[in-house]
C-alpha cells in the first residue's frame, strides 16, 4: 500500500509539472463548456434584418412593429429598392430582408392574400432555417388577430409544446455532450499518453523489473486519472449550474455513478490502446482518431443518431459514448430513475467489462 | 547449490518462432565478481539479460538467480537484484531527491531507509546543490551515476547493468567504473552488458556471445593469451570474424 501512494504521488508530480496535460486536464472542460454554452448556439437573438417596403400601409406598419417588438429581430435597416438586397447581404450583418409587395393592404383586404418575401442569408443554413421559421410564426400571430373575428369553419391550430428543454437552451444539449468528450478524453488519451511514455523512457522497464506488481503499475498509472476525471465531472456539472441555470433534474448520486462507470470504461480503451501503441504520438492519434471523432459524430451529441444513414446508425452502437450521452441526458434533462436506463447502464457495463478483459489480456506483463 | 555461485545458468534458452535468440547458453556468476557479458549488436545478450532479471520467460533450460528460479520465482528475483538500462531511466521531471524516494518506495524501503540513504548518496555524488533540481536538467554523466545510485538503493545481491556507460565522456566512465569495483568490493554481483572493449578488461570474467551463443568465457587476460593478442578488442573481432 505503501508503495502505491508512492507510486501515485510521483504520477501527480508527472501530470501538475506539465503544463500541457495540465492545459487538457482543467483548460479544455472549462474552456469547452464556456464555448459550447456561449459561442456556440442555435437560439437566435437580436438579429438583424432589413425592410424593403414597397406599400407602407398600415398592414405593412403593423407587421414590421410586431416583429421589431420581438427580442429575436432588430430592424436594422431599411431599403428601397430590389437591388439593394444583394448590397446589404454581401455586408454581412443583414441575416434578412423582409420584401412587402406593392398594395400589400389593399391585396389583402380586395384578394385575401398578399405577399411578403422573406430572403434569408443561407450561408449559415441553420441560422437561416430558424430565422424564416420565427418569422413566420410571428405573421401567423398576426393572421390570428386579424381573423379574430371571422369564424372559420375547419381550423386547426398546431401547438407545439417542447418539454425538458422548454427554453430550447442548446447549453442544456451540449453539457451532456461535452461532460462526455471530456470524461473520454482525459481517461482514455492522458492514460494512454502517460503509459507509452514509460515505455518510451525506458521507465516501464525499470517498473516492471521491481518487485511491483505489473497490475499495480496499471493501476497506479490509471488512479490519478480516475480522480482527475471525477473532478472534472463535478467540474462541468457545477458550471452548468451555476453559470448556464441548468438544473440537473435527477439523481447527483446516480450521474456520479454512471459518470464513475464511464470513466472506468474509458480508462480500459485507454489501457487497451497503450498495448498497441509503442510512442506518445501514436497513442494521442490512435485515441483521437479512434475515440474522439466517433464520440463526436456517432454518440449523438452533435448529431442526432435517428437521422444518421441505417449503417452508421448501426455503428453507433458499439460507441459506448453513445450509451452515456443517453443516460446523461435522461438524469440531468428528464431527471429520470435507473428503472429508464437501466437497459443503458447495462449496455455501458457489458462494454466496460469487455474492454477491461481484452486490455488485461492484451497487456503483456513481460516485454518482449 | 553453491552459495558462492549467485547466478547459475544451464543450458538456457530463448526461442522467437524457429529463431533461438539465445541458445543453450551455460555459465556461473560467483558472488562479488563483476562480469562483464560482451556481444555484437544482436547476439542475444539483452535477450539473455531479460530471462535473468525475470521479464522474459525463458524457452527452455535451467537458470537460478540469487538462488531463486527464474521460472517459478521470479518475483523473488526482482526483490534480489538491482536493474539499471540502456536508456536512461530516472524520471526527468522529478527531482534528484524525489526519484531516490520513489525508487526507494517501490522496493520497500521505510521512510527512515530512504531518508539516510538518500543523505549519504547525494553526499557521495556531490549531489547537495541540485538535490531539489529536476534530474532533467543534469548532465548526462551525472544521471547516469544517480541512476547506478539508484538501482544500488535498497542493497540488491547483484545489480544488472546494460550498456551503462553508453555516450558518456571518458571521465565520467572511469569514475563509473570506480562506483562499479566499490559496489562488487562491498559484496554486491554486477552483471554488465557493454560495447567499450576497454571496459572488458576491468572485468573480472567476461563472456563473449556471438550468434546467441556463447563463444568464450575466462579472465580478459586469460583471453588475450588463448587468441594471442594485446587487447580485448582483437579478441573480440577474432570471435566475431569466424
Amino acid at each position: 500500500m505503501k508503495r502505491f501512494i508512492g507510486f501515485i504521488k510521483k504520477e501527480f508530480y508527472h501530470i501538475f509539472r506539465d503544463r500541457r496535460s495540465l492545459f487538457i486536464l482543467f483548460g479544455m472542460p472549462i474552456a469547452q463548456i464556456m464555448l459550447f454554452g456561449f459561442a456556440i448556439t442555435n437560439e437566435i437573438n437580436n438579429v438583424d434584418i432589413a425592410i424593403l417596403d414597397h406599400s407602407k400601409d398600415a398592414t405593412t406598419e403593423a407587421i414590421i412593429n410586431k416583429i421589431s417588438a420581438s427580442t429575436y429581430f432588430s430592424i436594422n435597416e431599411v431599403i428601397t429598392k430590389e437591388s439593394d438586397i444583394e448590397t446589404i447581404f454581401k455586408k454581412g450583418k443583414i441575416k434578412a430582408v423582409l420584401n412587402f409587395e406593392k398594395d400589400f393592404s389593399k391585396n389583402l383586404i380586395k384578394e385575401h392574400n398578399a405577399t411578403l418575401q422573406i430572403i434569408t442569408d443561407a450561408t449559415d443554413p441553420n441560422t437561416a432555417n430558424t430565422i424564416s421559421n420565427y418569422i413566420n410564426a410571428i405573421l401567423q400571430q398576426y393572421q390570428k388577430e386579424l381573423n379574430k373575428d371571422v369564424k372559420l369553419a375547419y381550423q386547426i391550430i398546431p401547438q407545439t409544446r417542447m418539454v425538458y428543454n422548454r427554453e430550447l437552451k442548446s447549453v442544456y444539449m451540449f453539457v451532456p455532450g461535452v461532460m462526455t468528450i471530456i470524461l473520454m478524453l482525459v481517461s482514455a488519451m492522458m492514460t494512454s499518453i502517460s503509459i507509452t511514455r514509460e515505455k518510451e523512457l525506458g521507465t516501464m522497464e525499470i517498473l516492471l523489473v521491481s518487485p511491483l506488481k505489473p497490475f499495480q503499475v496499471i493501476v497506479g498509472k490509471v488512479f490519478p486519472y480516475i480522480f482527475l476525471s471525477i473532478i472534472n465531472a463535478v467540474v462541468i456539472v457545477m458550471l452548468s449550474i451555476f453559470i448556464f441555470k441548468m438544473p440537473v433534474q435527477g439523481s447527483l448520486f446516480l450521474l456520479a455513478l454512471e459518470s464513475i462507470l464511464f470513466i472506468v470504461s474509458a480508462l480500459a480503451l485507454g489501457i487497451l490502446i497503450s498495448t498497441i501503441s509503442a510512442t506518445q504520438q501514436t497513442a494521442m492519434m490512435i485515441s483521437l482518431m479512434g475515440l474522439m471523432l466517433p464520440v463526436i459524430l456517432l454518440s449523438g451529441f452533435i448529431f442526432p443518431i435517428s437521422s444518421m444513414p441505417l449503417p452508421l446508425q448501426i455503428i453507433s452502437n458499439i460507441i459506448p459514448a453513445k450509451w452515456f450521452v443517453i443516460i446523461i441526458k435522461g438524469i440531468m434533462l428528464k431527471g429520470v430513475g435507473l428503472q429508464f436506463i437501466w437497459k443503458e447502464t447495462l449496455i455501458l457495463v457489458g462494454m466496460t467489462v469487455f474492454f477491461i478483459a481484452l486490455s488485461v489480456k492484451k497487456y503483456k506483463i513481460r516485454l518482449e | 547449490m553453491n552459495k558462492n555461485k549467485v547466478i547459475q545458468v544451464e543450458e538456457l534458452t530463448k526461442m522467437f518462432g524457429d529463431f533461438a535468440a539465445v541458445n543453450a547458453i551455460t555459465f556461473n556468476v560467483e558472488k562479488g565478481e563483476i562480469f562483464g557479458f560482451l556481444g555484437a549488436n544482436g547476439a542475444g545478450k539483452t535477450t539473455a539479460m531479460k530471462m535473468l532479471i525475470g521479464i522474459s520467460k525463458p524457452t527452455s533450460g535451467k537458470a537460478a538467480v540469487a538462488g531463486y528460479d527464474v521460472f517459478t520465482n521470479a518475483e523473488d528475483i526482482k526483490k534480489s537484484i538491482g536493474y539499471m538500462s540502456q536508456k536512461f531511466a530516472l524520471y526527468d521531471d522529478l527531482t534528484v531527491k524525489e526519484n531516490i524516494t520513489f525508487f526507494g518506495g517501490i522496493y520497500g524501503l521505510s521512510r527512515k531507509q530512504i531518508k539516510e540513504k538518500s543523505k549519504v548518496l547525494i553526499e557521495e555524488l556531490g549531489l547537495e546543490n541540485v538535490a531539489n533540481k529536476l534530474v532533467g536538467a543534469l548532465p548526462l554523466g551525472w544521471k547516469q551515476k544517480l541512476s547506478f545510485s539508484v538501482a544500488l538503493l535498497h542493497d540488491p545481491k547483484i545489480v544488472f547493468l546494460d550498456e551503462p556507460t553508453g555516450g558518456v565522456d571518458p571521465i565520467t566512465r572511469r569514475q563509473f567504473w570506480e562506483m562499479i569495483y566499490k559496489a562488487a568490493h562491498n559484496g554486491t554481483t554486477v552483471f554488465v552488458t557493454t560495447h567499450y572493449m576497454d571496459e572488458a578488461e576491468y572485468c573480472d570474467r567476461v563472456s563473449i556471445m556471438v550468434n546467441g551463443k556463447i563463444e568464450a568465457l575466462n579472465t580478459p587476460k586469460k583471453l588475450k593469451e588463448y587468441f594471442k593478442v594485446d587487447n580485448m578488442n582483437d579478441v573480440f573481432l577474432k570471435l566475431a570474424r569466424e
